[in-house]
């Protein structure tokens, strides 16, 4: 396209055009300067986010050795005796994400078929945007409900239940990346030709048949993925979490204790008055920049398994 | 496809008639599975509903928080809402439309590009509470903002730029070639065809996208905790450098407190912001559908 302007630019004319075409063309190359800035500046932003992180981290380790921050069992930072071995907080974001994907992965993946195989275009329609909205709620809203609502219930039914517990936090952050998991997965399946589903019809299969053993493992790659990213919204979740599953790190994995999990460390210190330059200060980064790898190792897997494993259909 | 006669003769087989009921039980199950979603949300709603509503009135709309429920509102934690949300707007949707001006528009197709755009896509992906702890590190401490409202804009803003970059992409992406070859004909600079041809057909597309993005924003409660809004405020914020709450903020505040009273103040406040919510995807919607009819 550049060619076209240049071309547009050298028809031969006198000199006013002359300085019009230069002012011109000075014009032209400060807005690009301008936009080629901008979008610069979201690499500025990971950079940032990194320096940060790598840097307060890096100080509190001059504190505390890796070695007992990544394998400590103990945490806490803000006593006296300060421990800071991530491992409770780790388990707490464990045990939330996973209960979050026995809910999230099933409901998920049957209601993409769902809507993908099954629904016609007009309940289509309608169930789509209600997914939506479910997507779109404030996290803190799902607090809420978690404290005020799941936690009431499960006490009913396993009296033991302390009333800020993992299983409730997971429940939400299940409901929450539902949709997340059913756009994501029935995009792909939509991929799927018609084709191979009419010939397996062909074959004489029923629609089940049809869909779980033609259309699915044809979207595997991006069923994976739409699990994985789920999976890591889970881990990253924060509000709901917070609010739910209480401030008590726990390394456990019986989810009707509280437990603390990484994000709801990070909000509980930034609460409390923490000095700047602290180490209680530094661990709002140690845990930070441990949960920024965690997500990022898992986005960068789920585009890796698209990408490699993608079936191409023409 | 389910009115097939065995190839041997005669009626369906007891295997046949097996896999026709498992297959009903499949579709019935899938159906189910998408009911859990629609019930979760219609469930979500009834409990706000029933433990909000009698404390929803003119009155808490009007009134700032207060240790006694009976007069606390949310008048501060609204106007800091909307506040945030203008402030976020201004500074994120001229940076976001640039980038995806350059990146559709000037870039070549070079490493760096497709660097630029590897990342825009990873940091959609990173955890609000991260930029959080950005916005903490360099606009609190660093750049000396304190725990201001302007502190909290730039943050969000950073927050929501991927996820309008990309929008607007796509919306810029949709432009017919046809009208940029044909505006170059005339002799147009590249920006001339920018600004005058792409940008105008990709509005209603990028506004979207913006709006979205904002209603995403307005719902964020944890990078604001990172950058020192508080929860308990009796004002409404002046200018950039005023301390300042927002109304998840003041909600979460509410829920951490013990007392039944407050819960219900909290889950009033909720519906304040599910309005505002709705009204903004409401907003995004009829854009939409517009643009749809309109191209």
């Amino acid at each position: 396209m550049s060619d076209v302007t240049r071309v547009a630019g050298t028809v031969e004319a006198g000199p006013a055009a002359l300085s019009f075409r230069r002012s011109r063309n000075v014009k032209e190359r400060a807005i690009g300067l301008i936009l080629f800035g901008s979008a610069a500046a979201s690499t500025l932003i990971t950079l940032g986010i990194v320096a940060v992180l790598l840097r307060e981290t890096l100080s509190f380790f001059t504190h505390v050795s890796p070695v007992k921050f990544l394998f400590g069992t103990q945490w806490t930072p803000l006593f006296q005796n300060a421990q800071f071995g991530v491992l409770p907080l780790m388990a707490g974001s464990f045990v939330v994400a996973a209960g979050a994907a026995v809910i999230a992965v099933p409901v998920g993946l049957l209601s993409a078929i769902y809507l993908s195989e099954y629904s016609g275009p007009r309940l289509r329609g309608v169930l789509k945007p209600v997914l939506e909205i479910l997507a779109g709620i404030p996290t803190v809203v799902y607090g809420y409900f978690a404290l005020t609502f799941i936690t009431p219930l499960l006490r009913t039914v396993f009296p033991s239940t302390e009333i800020f517990n993992a299983a409730s936090a997971a429940i939400v952050v299940g409901i929450m990346i539902v949709p997340t998991v059913s756009s994501l997965s029935e995009d792909a399946l939509r991929a799927v030709p018609t084709a191979l589903r009419e010939g397996a019809y062909g074959l004489g299969a029923t629609k089940m048949e049809v869909s779980l053993r033609v259309v699915v493992p044809s979207a595997l790659s991006g069923i994976i993925a739409s699990f994985i990213l789920g999976l890591s919204r889970a881990v990253g979740e924060t509000m709901a979490v917070a609010i739910a599953a209480g401030n008590m790190p726990n390394l456990t994995l019986n989810a009707l204790e509280s437990m603390q999990t990484m994000t709801a460390y990070i909000v509980q210190a930034s609460l409390g008055d923490t000095p700047h330059g602290s180490v209680g200060y530094q661990t709002i980064f140690a845990v930070g920049m441990t949960l920024f790898l965690i997500t990022l190792a898992m986005n960068v897997f789920s585009q890796w398994i698209l990408s490699r494993f993608r079936e191409e259909y023409q | 496809m389910s009115e097939h006669a065995s190839p041997l003769g005669g009626s369906h087989s007891a295997r046949d008639r097996r896999r026709r009921a498992l297959g009903t039980l499949f579709a019935f199950l899938c159906g189910v599975a998408t009911l859990v979603g629609v019930a979760s949300l219609a469930v979500l709603l009834w409990d706000l509903a029933v433990d909000g509503f009698p404390s929803l009135d003119g009155r808490f709309l009007t009134s700032f928080a207060s240790r006694m429920p009976e007069r606390a509102g949310v008048k501060a934690a609204l106007a800091g809402s909307v506040w945030l949300l203008g402030l976020t707007a201004l500074i994120a949707f001229p940076v976001s439309v640039a980038a995806a001006i350059y990146l559709e528009e000037y870039a070549r197709r070079s490493w760096a590009t497709r660097l630029i755009q590897l990342n825009i896509a990873n940091l959609a992906g990173v955890p609000s509470i991260v930029y959080g702890i950005l916005g903490l590190a360099v606009f609190v401490r660093t750049f000396g903002l304190g725990r201001s409202i302007i502190s909290g804009a730039l943050t969000l803003a950073l927050l929501i730029l991927p996820v309008i970059i990309m929008a607007s992409q796509e919306a810029i992406r949709a432009v017919p070639s046809s009208i940029r070859e044909a505006a170059y004909g005339l002799g147009a600079t590249r920006w001339q065809v920018v600004s005058t041809q792409v940008l105008p057909m990709a509005m209603p597309g990028i506004l979207t996208g913006t709006i979205l993005a904002l209603s995403r924003a307005i719902g964020e409660t944890a990078p604001l905790i990172m950058v020192g809004a508080v929860g308990f405020i009796a004002f409404t914020p002046k200018g950039l450098g005023d301390p300042f709450t927002v109304l998840p903020l003041q909600i979460y505040n509410w829920i951490s407190r013990p007392q039944a009273e407050f819960h219900a103040l909290a889950a009033a406040g909720i519906l304040v912001l599910l309005i505002l919510l709705l009204t903004m995807n409401a907003a995004a919607i009829i854009l939409r559908n517009r643009y749809q009819t309109h191209r």
